[in-house]
């Protein structure tokens, strides 16, 4: 029986952990960030969230057509007949 | 000499400025050099363009070339076109176990056949497609600490049609170090497959028009086929939250919710149909179930140390096929000077198989209301290690070099192999690499 209840529970426990993580997280931002001028690090290009759109999108096409996941980062919806 | 050199990006900059202004009908096209340059003042369009070569030992390989041009209006209203084209060719695993003997296969339209050596993993080597592909998005505040983006997405392959919307909202707070977003993209796709759509666990038929002894006809190859052509949807729904840490690191979470309708099977793909004795008697055309629910949370963070920028994110998804992965992608950017940098990238990736995946039906049992031998849905890790060098040249463009290995592992989920089968690699590795360049400009 434990054997049987071992992986959804498990994955829903883990589920809710990040859930409950991003909460708390999203909570406590009131304390975090920076004032406008200590921006100088973040507004370089390389700190961007996605520093690099094309090598992205090209990955994102890779990965999709080989694996049986996609999205997360960005929307990964159809547009190719590669899966 | 070197005055030449230098001016060429920006007269490249100024023709595709033209082209892309001329496309959208704000300006009439012009070819004098005057003119161009004055256009280049007033409105700066930001172009980025990368070259993709991937390359499998064996197998499949593409090429993949991306133009991409911004331009950002006054009151930050921002205009990005994208154009993708891409060109495959090559064999692909066409779903069928390996054998001790020569096995033959019916190409997918009917119309002659191929071969697979002895204890050979089949490989479908019909493959061969261009795909060309137009993005637009539009991007503007829309009140205070609001921002939308609209995009317009069509793709067109040989045998596909994909159309799709998406429409984006964020939210600025907490003096703009928090960011809440709400996303929603739908896609409809039309696949037209050469030969049409199988039906499905229909036996692959002889192939017709040949002057083989042992040839099928016409007919009996149409009475394995269901249809020409089959839809299908694809509708997104994306949450998001950024959240600005430190002055040196920024955080990234996303749930996404991903529901997908209609055709889901592979036309191409077969199960090799086995006897005790492992031998095959038949290959079966492969059957998904007609709907899938996808979802997936993700989570990035970036760090600026002294000089170096860590990138490292992590996904888990999960779907109603029972299947599961986790993704582990991580990059360190390294300045060698102010100009240039290295970039080392390690990726790992690890999926469970769909709860209808199996590498072969047996006449021992009855055939499952679905069933695929697909890998790409079956157990297996994966990882990529490469690294990227980009250079900021003397006339302030950028331009780089990336160059890494993909390699799949394709694991045994507890399928029993009979006879022959044992002897044969039912789950065979593939090796790639991934070779691309970029310039902006």
């Amino acid at each position: 029986m434990s054997v049987l209840y071992y992986r959804p529970h498990r994955t829903s426990l883990f589920k809710y952990s990040v859930i409950s993580l991003a909460i708390t997280l999203a909570s406590g931002c009131s304390s975090l960030g920076v004032q406008p001028w200590e921006r100088d690090l973040l507004a370089k290009d390389e700190m961007a969230l996605t520093s690099s759109p094309l090598d992205a999108a090209l990955d994102d096409h890779i990965y999709f057509s080989k694996e049986a996941s996609s999205g997360g980062k960005s929307f990964g919806g159809g547009g190719c007949g590669c899966n | 000499m070197q005055l030449i050199n230098k001016k060429t990006p920006v007269n490249i900059k100024a023709a595709l400025t033209i082209a892309t202004s001329a496309l959208l009908g704000t300006v009439s096209v012009a070819g004098h050099t005057q003119e161009s340059q004055k256009v280049v003042e007033e409105s700066s369009w930001d172009f980025d363009t990368a070259f993709l070569y991937y390359s499998e030992s064996d197998r499949v390989s593409a090429a993949e070339a991306i133009i991409n041009a911004k331009k950002t209006f006054e009151n930050d209203q921002v205009l990005n076109l994208k154009l993708t084209i891409d060109s495959l060719t090559g064999a692909s695993a066409n779903g069928a176990t390996a054998q001790p003997n020569v096995q033959t296969f019916t190409r997918p339209s009917g119309k002659g056949s191929y071969q697979t050596q002895a204890n050979a993993t089949p490989l479908d080597d019909t493959f061969k497609d261009t795909r060309v592909q137009l993005n637009a998005q539009w991007t503007q505040p829309l009140a205070q600490n609001y921002t939308g983006s609209a995009g317009v997405h069509i793709s067109k392959e040989y045998d596909y049609l994909s159309l799709g919307l998406n429409g984006n909202l964020a939210y600025d707070f907490n003096n703009k170090n928090s960011t809440f977003s709400v996303g929603l993209s739908y896609f409809q796709d039309t696949f037209e497959p050469e030969g049409g759509i199988p039906v499905a666990f229909a036996s692959m038929p002889l192939a017709y028009g040949s002057e083989e002894i042992d040839s099928g006809s016409k007919e009996a190859f149409d009475a394995t086929r269901r249809t020409d052509s089959d839809d299908k949807t694809t509708a997104d729904i994306m949450l998001g939250f950024t959240q600005v840490i430190n002055r040196r690191m920024l955080m990234q979470f996303n749930y996404s919710y991903s529901k997908v309708d209609g055709y889901l099977s592979d036309p191409f793909k077969v199960l090799s149909l086995v006897d005790d004795n492992g031998i095959a008697q038949d290959y079966r055309y492969e059957n998904r179930p007609d709907s899938r629910v996808k979802q997936s949370l993700f989570a990035q963070t970036k760090y600026h140390f002294e000089q170096n920028v860590v990138d490292v994110s992590y996904r888990y998804m999960w779907d109603d096929w029972k299947l599961d992965s986790h993704t582990i992608d991580s990059k360190l950017r390294i300045p060698l000077s102010n100009t240039s940098y290295i970039e080392p990238h390690i990726r790992f990736y690890q999926q469970t198989a769909a709860n209808f995946y199996q590498p072969f039906l047996s006449q021992s049992q009855e055939i499952p209301e679905f069933a695929s031998a697909d890998y790409r849905i079956g157990e297996m890790s994966a990882y990529t290690v490469g690294l990227k060098y980009g250079v900021k040249l003397s006339d302030g463009n950028d331009l780089s070099f990336r160059l890494e290995y993909y390699r799949q592992d394709p694991k045994d989920a507890g399928h029993q192999a009979p006879g022959a089968l044992k002897n044969v690699d039912l789950y065979e590795s593939v090796d790639a690499i991934i070779a691309q360049v970029s310039y902006s400009f």
